[in-house]
């Protein structure tokens, strides 16, 4: 007796693709990320980002009052060294006009050099200049934050995530969630406590958050209601704030997100089409073909 | 490849050529007039798959080599650079990094499509070790690219992969210094990396020309496992096959293109976006996905040499399975115990994996231990026992003869 194992050709194409995905499923947990340290830390709450999803755009306006944001406060102490002046003007982006951004830039300096008589000198900076960051170097930095190192911001929401756990990694998978860095960011901004709570031992110079690693981070709340007067007329919340300066850093890290989807989404659909092509003309060869 | 025999041009400029170097014959008889199974199915067009995954890795990599700086201090600004500044450097960054995902994956599933139908067996042995050498060289690869961002996850890889070394006695500690190129993970390293990562992509590439070449000797297995008979059981590759292996090609790449565009960060680690940095640890060193299941094996032991031994050992299997598998039959599908245990090897090797991904301690080091035990039972104990008592359930007569029957028909197959 033989086992009528193999089917026709439609039947057989659903087996290898139920088959595949049984495969996936099955595969799923070796690719969902391993536990970063969390040392007590709380899972940061899944945001709604303008940006998620196939369909994901920027929302402009946010991301002018995120760089307001962080130019008025976190570039006390944080660098963005890889975002050029330019890239404010560049489709994607907050989409400033060059004159605004001209403008933004001379008020930063720069340095430059060395000159026809080899001295370096400072000038002010240009569209094709970077972000200069407020310390010469890491050791500065520390020296002024209490022995600890305010990290550069250019692709901070990228180098931070956590785990979503059971089923959530599962559906990210084909929801295209890519956006645990930045959820991190906004629950760390609004994270704080005053007062940490009965029975935690808090270092000197530290501060209580529920969403950093060991709860004590050398950052003090960097927000407050109404720390920045928005161009646009919003109330400046710490809420507010921090959804908007983490949607900012979103984009500094991936200033080609939407150009990515919208190619993104051009590709799947010429993909789908020629798949279906494909198919039929498959099915087409194949038919009175005894396999 | 004696198919060649059959190309003969009519274009005289054409025989001209053929004449002086038959490589035309030799394309006519891999890929045109190749004798093939009528019968493979959905299973069987990885390979064409994973012919265009090494072609998109070479391409995207020969670009991304214009931009890349294989320096300590700029090799991960390069690569932020590729990412932000250079035209389109973003796709030819993403379709490199999840290329290399989607090669592993789509391998994966060739290869237990050997596992499940016998194809390792003889007479494929030599195209069976030609697989596992590739395969092997795709790991290299992978690793030796991993490194290249030098971010942290990069830079740990590196250090502990090559830590591996100092496991043996005596010559361990010399070979991890010349390894290095000096007395830790820096500049040589990297360079030398990018050097190799470079290199083994091609030797891959001659390996695989060596598989194709020895499966146009031995020709395919199909579902059935049975040897073609005579030429009621073929078809030629053209166009069944070709067109067949293109629908599938086209169906794979919605998934390759889903990551590249959508979740071109999901399969990577966040603290690869952080530059490398020899003072920080970062608190758990993990590999990439398709590594998970030999770190597992690594780690299940307590002793870094046994663990080393262990997992190369475990490679070591699959080059050996032809001489443990004694089965007269090929196909599981005539053999339901083996096809039992074939599901719970692929249930451990996934556990395994998940094993990778966790904290080497308490019970996870434990589950380690079983799955690793498991591991080797399946090729050392089981597959020899089984497929020693085990009765096949008899066979059809033919690979046609398997047609008609499934077809449910007696009538004479159409001729193609
Ligand atoms: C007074 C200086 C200061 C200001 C202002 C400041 N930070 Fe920080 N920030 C720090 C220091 C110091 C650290 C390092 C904390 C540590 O390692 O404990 C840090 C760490 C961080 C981290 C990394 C957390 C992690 O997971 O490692 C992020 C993200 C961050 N800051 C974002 C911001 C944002 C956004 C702003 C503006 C709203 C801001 N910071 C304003 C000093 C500052
Ligand atoms: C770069 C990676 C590889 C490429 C490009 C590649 C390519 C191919 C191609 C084109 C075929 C013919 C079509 C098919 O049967 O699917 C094939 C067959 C085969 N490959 Fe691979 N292969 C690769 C890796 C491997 C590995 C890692 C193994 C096993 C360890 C392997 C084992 C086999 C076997 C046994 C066959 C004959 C299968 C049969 O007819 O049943 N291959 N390969």
């Amino acid at each position: 007796m033989i086992k009528r194992n193999h089917m026709m050709t439609s039947k057989s194409v659903r087996k290898a693709l139920l088959g595949l995905a049984t495969v996936s499923v099955l595969a799923l947990p070796l690719l969902a990320h391993p536990a970063q340290a969390s040392g007590g830390a709380a899972t940061p709450h899944t945001q709604n980002w303008s940006f998620a999803g196939v369909f994901g755009r920027f929302d402009k306006a946010q991301l002018k009052r995120g760089l307001q944001v962080y130019r008025e406060v976190c570039s006390a102490c944080h660098g963005l060294k890889r975002v050029a002046f330019r890239t404010l003007a560049e489709p994607g982006g907050p989409e400033m006009s060059i004159e605004a951004v001209k403008a933004l830039a001379k008020e930063y300096e720069v340095q430059d050099g060395p000159d026809d008589e080899g001295e370096m000198y400072t000038r002010t900076a240009l569209l094709s200049d970077y972000f200069p960051s407020p310390y010469p170097n890491d050791n500065a930095a520390r020296a002024s934050n209490n022995g600890a190192l305010p990290p550069d911001l250019s692709i901070i929401t990228k180098a931070r995530g956590y785990l979503r756990g059971f089923p959530n990694w599962f559906f990210d998978l084909f929801t295209g969630y890519q956006e645990t860095g930045v959820d991190y960011l906004y629950a760390l901004l609004t994270g704080y406590e005053e007062e940490a709570p009965e029975g935690f031992v808090l270092n000197d110079g530290m501060n209580f958050n529920h969403y950093f690693s060991g709860n004590q981070i050398a950052m003090p709340a960097p927000l407050s209601d109404e720390g920045v007067e928005y161009a646009d007329g919003t109330k400046a919340t710490v809420k507010q704030m921090a959804k908007d300066v983490s949607a900012f850093l979103m984009w500094t890290a991936e200033p080609t997100l939407e150009q990515r989807k919208r190619i993104g989404f051009q590709v799947i659909l010429f993909i789908l089409l020629f798949a279906g092509m494909m198919y039929f003309t498959t099915k087409r060869l194949w038919r009175g073909v005894k396999h | 490849m004696s198919g060649h025999a059959t190309f003969e041009p009519q274009n005289k400029y054409v025989k001209w050529f053929e004449d002086r170097l038959p490589i035309l014959g030799l394309v006519h008889s891999s890929l045109v007039a190749f004798q093939t199974p009528r019968n493979l199915n959905y299973w069987w067009t990885f390979g064409g798959i994973l012919f265009m995954f090494l072609m998109i890795q070479i391409i995207t990599g020969v670009i991304l080599a214009m931009h890349y700086i294989p320096h300590e201090t700029l090799a991960f600004d390069s690569t932020e650079h590729i990412l932000r500044n250079v035209n389109y450097g973003w796709l030819i960054r993403y379709m490199h990094a999840n290329g290399a995902s989607m090669f592993f994956f789509a391998v994966y599933i060739h290869m237990f499509r050997g596992f499940y139908y016998g194809s390792f067996k003889g007479p494929r042995e030599g195209l069976w070790i030609l697989g596992v050498i590739i395969y092997n060289l795709m790991m290299a690869a992978g690793f030796l690219g991993y490194v290249l961002p030098w971010g942290q996850m990069s830079f740990w890889a590196a250090t502990v992969i090559t830590n591996l070394f100092s496991a043996f006695p005596i010559i361990g500690e010399p070979i991890v210094h010349w390894l290095w190129g000096g007395y830790s993970v820096g500049q040589p390293t990297l360079n030398r990396f990018y050097s190799f990562h470079y290199l083994v992509p091609m030797i891959l590439f001659v390996f695989v020309i060596l598989h194709v070449w020895a499966l146009h000797v031995v020709g395919n297995n199909n579902p059935t496992g049975i040897s073609v008979k005579s030429k009621q059981d073929t078809l030629p590759f053209h166009p069944f096959y070709t067109i067949k292996d293109a629908y599938a090609i086209v169906a794979f790449l919605l998934i390759f293109v889903w990551f590249v565009f959508f979740n071109p960060n999901q399969l990577g680690h966040p603290d690869n976006y952080i530059p490398a940095n020899p003072m920080v640890t970062p608190p758990h060193i993990v590999p990439e996905w398709y590594f998970l299941p030999f770190y597992a094996i690594l780690r299940a032991v307590p002793d870094k040499l046994g663990g080393v031994l262990l997992m190369f050992g475990a490679l070591a299997m699959l080059a050996v399975m032809p001489w443990l598998d004694r089965s007269k039959a090929r196909s599981l599908t005539y053999r339901p115990i083996m096809a039992v245990f074939f599901w719970l090897f692929v249930i451990d090797a996934l556990f395994l994996g998940w094993l990778g991904s966790q904290p080497a301690e308490g019970i996870y080091v434990i589950m380690s231990r079983l799955a690793t035990a498991y591991y080797f039972l399946h090729f050392l104990i089981i597959m020899p026992l089984v497929s020693t008592f085990e009765k096949p359930r008899p066979r059809p007569e033919s690979i046609m003869q398997s047609v008609l029957d499934k077809a449910g028909d007696a009538s004479p197959a159409k001729e193609a």
